[in-house]
């Protein structure tokens, strides 16, 4: 062994997750054990990833060959700045979750606790050797662990049958998308049979082959990035899991699929194209909208999420678009700029949508009800959950000072630079694409209203809603450390990015560091000062100014006059908590207006029925545009085959004597 | 020895293809045969007949290890195995007769025909082949090809059993004559694989017998994925 790499002080703490989730496995029955120390110890281990990470982004990239695996194939390891970015992202997300799921573990709840901390802590690993491949071979070990591990989460609690159909279609999805990714490296390595990452870069490939690397690459990615339309796992998956488990699926697990994708068309691939930008802004942009329509009219709380998620990751995939249109017309600077507005969104989506999940946790444990018409007015019983939510809910939302605001802002910033491209139709195309997305970010905010406020606000709409109980100290922690971070990415963006420029350099060959750090901390001006600037703290400013102003005034000039008299209640003498907006009825007006993209049932009652009842399901459509139909065809298939198995023996040994006839007869011939 | 080995030659492969043709003969017969009973005596006796061509090969090519395989197919195919069936037929009450599937005459004419196509196959084969008993691999292909048939149109458990075995007793025929026999391990693995087969597929009979009260495996149909 040579001397001791940063590389390898990454691998030893992914070897310590590996190890503790060992040790909970040997002492399932210590209860104790698994939740105060285990997890914290978990928690600690990623704090040091994300610091080790953290300077693995300024130095230069690191090597290290595994003599593990198969004979002659052994794990090649590599750290540079992209997957160092991604560690951070990993480790300081997952300081906060697993603090969280110590206070969030119970006993007799799904799989049992020592087997569930071996699982969560070999997928937290496997996620780490993910970001640290460098060969084909070890991505995909790492990639199925990563998958396998994170369905034995999924179906924690397998009784329930939903459950169990939720996990086949996980998997089912996740292993139709591993093998594009393992097509894709196949096509990549050519014909040097060589499988390194090394390999593949100083391999040149001619003719339309890097174009199949990368549609292969973009299906199996899109397919665990939950991008449309290989969406529909997210929605069935993420309700499912344990909260914790959603949140690091939905904030970490799918910024591995972008991981790997700028891994494969900005490192591998050597030349890109300009219309795999434009059918990556196409299809991000669409499953945004998808996806944020979906969120809007769920009444499902961690299905309104899951649905938030599949929109942010749209949202990333659109700035990638981006970044590959400018890099692919050599415009190196705004290619930075939208690759920083991407990763940005990564790390942020990372911390608020985690939050969220965590946050949705302690509301399931506290009400046991995921169905948002049977909660509301939890801020009263809740208030450390609510407040730290509501930080998640702002930053989501996109609103400043928070961390949302930033990416979605460079993002914006990147898209009024494109008419600088040598492209007719593009200059004109891309301008609609920007108005997606405000309207999307618009449409973000709504869906995050409808969620806090049906949530949290409001009265309690069911009785037993008045025994919830706030979350215990450890889960208090790990909301703090996540919404802590929302606020820290939100007003020291100068900071992140500075930290972004080593990445940039190394996928465009450009970076924002000096145009960041020219302004001083205060103000952020990703081009030039005169065309767009934004100063987190001016704004931080004056909203602490304003706030006391607004509140004083408000109590003083509005509560202050009003009087609590009983007249005649505006006609309504009897008013219960069944009377406030549901969630249904907040989400009507966006469901009418977006109906044609919506498959919706509904049961009206009779009027007279004594026991009204109302039902609206929304649904997924394309489980009907596609799905059903490609399951249908697979199943008339099987049943022409089926039509041999006859269950006759003699039939059977006809088959083999008519093929051994005629193979005898073939070779004669 | 050497010159009633040159006059023997011609003899010994005279004698070869006497026994090839009862081989095939036998395989009618048992193509032929309704009766359980005179099936197990059809079969020893086919074995029997392979033990003889095996030891004349062996004899007259000076193939030591050919003994080794005569001595195992006497032992196995002609005392082993008809033993155990006939023991097996006894514990199951079994010696009526047996139904076809098809008709016997068509199945004779099948059988025919399966006997030109097997020699047309042969054929080349039998002109790269530098042994001996060369001519009678197209033979001892239509006596795989006989013993395969016996098994499709037999509707009971025990016969198929037997037209298994003697489809193995054809196949040995036909490495014989191609090429002398297999190596000496393969031979020994094929004798212990008929041997264990024949005791597991003893097993299942009584199996078979004790869920659905016979042997026919017609009643086995419903066991299949709907």
């Amino acid at each position: 062994m040579t001397e001791f790499l940063l590389i390898d002080w990454v691998l030893f703490s992914a070897l310590a997750w590996l190890s503790i989730g060992l040790v909970g496995v040997a002492f399932p029955r210590n209860f104790t054990l698994i939740s105060r120390i285990l997890f914290p110890l978990g928690a600690v281990v990623a704090l040091v990833l994300a610091l080790l990470a953290l300077s693995g982004l300024l130095a230069g990239p690191q090597v290290r060959i595994l003599p593990l695996g198969l004979p002659d194939l052994p794990f090649h390891l590599r750290l540079d700045a992209l997957s160092a970015f991604f560690l951070l992202l990993l480790g300081a997300t997952a300081a906060g979750i697993s603090i969280y799921a110590a206070g969030y573990i119970r006993k007799g709840e799904g799989t049992a606790p020592g087997l569930q901390c071996l699982l969560y802590h070999v997928f937290l690993a496997s996620m780490a050797f993910v970001m640290l491949a460098d060969d084909g071979y070890a991505f995909m070990v790492a990639w199925e662990s990563m998958a396998l591990s994170s369905f034995f989460l999924v179906t924690s609690e397998h009784r329930h049958a939903e459950i169990r159909r939720a996990g086949y279609l996980y998997l089912l999805v996740a292993h139709i998308g591993a093998v594009g990714i393992l097509l894709s490296f196949g096509v990549m390595a050519g014909s040097t049979g060589d499988y390194t990452f090394d390999a593949m870069r100083d391999f040149f490939h001619e003719g339309i082959w890097p174009t199949v690397a990368f549609l292969l690459a973009l299906f199996g990615f899109g397919a665990k990035a939950g991008l449309l339309p290989l969406h529909v796992w997210l929605p069935e998956a993420h309700p499912a899991a344990p909260s914790p488990v959603s949140a690091m699926m939905s904030g970490v697990m799918l910024k591995t699929a972008i991981y790997g994708l700028l891994r494969v068309s900005f490192d591998l691939l050597h030349a890109q194209l300009w219309w795999w930008g434009i059918l990556l802004l196409v299809l991000g942009l669409a499953t945004a909208l998808f996806g944020v329509i979906f969120a809007t009219v769920q009444t499902d709380m961690k299905r309104l999420l899951a649905y938030s998620s599949i929109e942010n990751i749209g949202l990333i995939f659109v700035g990638f678009g981006l970044t590959l249109v400018f890099k692919s017309f050599l415009l190196p600077n705004l290619a930075a700029l939208a690759l920083t507005a991407t990763l940005y969104h990564c790390l942020n989506h990372a911390f608020f949508k985690s939050l969220l999940f965590l946050s949705t946790g302690s509301v399931l444990h506290a009400t046991h009800e995921r169905n948002l018409g049977k909660l509301g007015g939890l801020i009263h019983r809740m208030p450390w959950v609510a407040w730290l939510a509501l930080v998640g809910v702002l930053a989501s939302a996109g609103l400043p000072p928070l961390n949302g605001f930033i990416s979605e802002w460079l993002l914006l910033q990147s898209f009024l630079f494109t008419s600088g491209l040598p492209h007719g139709y593009l200059n004109m195309l891309l301008p609609v694409f920007a108005a997606a997305v405000a309207l999307i970010a618009a449409l973000a905010g709504f869906a995050m209203v409808k969620f806090f406020g049906i949530v949290f606000l409001g009265q309690p709409r069911e009785e037993n809603l008045a025994h919830a109980r706030d979350a215990g100290r450890l889960e208090r922690i790990g909301l703090l450390w996540l919404a802590a971070g929302c606020v820290l990415l939100g007003v020291f963006p100068n900071v992140v990015i500075a930290l972004l420029d080593p990445v940039t350099r190394l996928l465009v060959g450009s970076g924002l560091r000096a145009a960041a750090s020219s302004h001083g901390w205060w103000l952020l001006a990703p081009i030039s000062e005169d065309r767009a600037s934004y100063s987190p703290a001016i704004f931080l400013g004056t909203i602490a100014l304003l706030m006391p102003l607004v509140y004083w005034a408000v109590n003083r000039y509005y509560h202050g006059r009003l009087k609590r008299v009983p007249a005649w209640d505006c006609g309504f003498p009897l008013q219960t908590s069944r009377m406030q907006d549901t969630a249904e009825g907040f989400g009507q007006p966006i469901r009418r207006i977006f109906s044609p993209f919506l498959r919706r049932t509904r049961e009206h009652p009779s009027p007279f029925d004594a026991k009204p009842r109302y039902r609206s399901i929304v649904e997924d459509p394309f489980w009907y545009w596609l799905y059903l139909p490609i399951a249908r065809i697979v199943e008339h298939g099987t049943r022409l085959i089926a039509f041999l198995q006859q269950g006759r023996i003699a039939i059977y040994l006809l088959y083999s004597f008519v093929t051994l006839l005629t193979l005898l007869v073939l070779t004669r011939g | 020895m050497s010159p009633s080995l040159s006059q023997g030659i011609p003899l010994a492969s005279q004698v070869i293809n006497l026994c090839a043709a009862i081989m095939l003969l036998i395989g009618f017969a048992m193509l032929a045969q309704r009766r359980v009973l005179t099936l197990i005596n059809l079969f020893m006796l086919q074995g029997f007949v392979l033990f003889v061509s095996t030891l004349i090969v062996a004899l007259t090519t000076k193939q030591n290890h050919l003994l080794w395989s005569a001595g195992l197919t006497l032992l196995l195919k002609v005392i082993a195995l008809p033993y155990i069936l006939h023991r097996l037929i006894r514990r199951l009450s079994v010696k009526w007769d047996i139904e076809t599937l098809l008709n016997i005459p068509t199945t004779m004419l099948i059988g025919i025909a399966l006997v030109i196509i097997s020699f047309n196959v042969a054929q080349p084969i039998s002109q790269i082949s530098g042994t001996i008993t060369r001519a009678t691999i197209g033979i001892a292909l239509a006596c795989v090809l006989l013993a395969f048939l016996m098994m499709i149109t037999r509707s009971k458990a025990v016969p198929q059993v037997i037209a298994f075995l003697a489809m193995e007793n054809g196949l040995f025929f036909a490495a014989t004559s191609a090429t002398y026999g297999m190596p000496m391990v393969v031979e020994l693995g094929i004798a212990l694989d008929v041997l264990v087969g024949m005791v597991i597929l003893g097993v299942f009979f009584f199996q078979i017998r004790e869920q659905f009260d016979s042997l026919d495996i017609r009643h086995m149909e419903r066991i299949k994925e709907e």
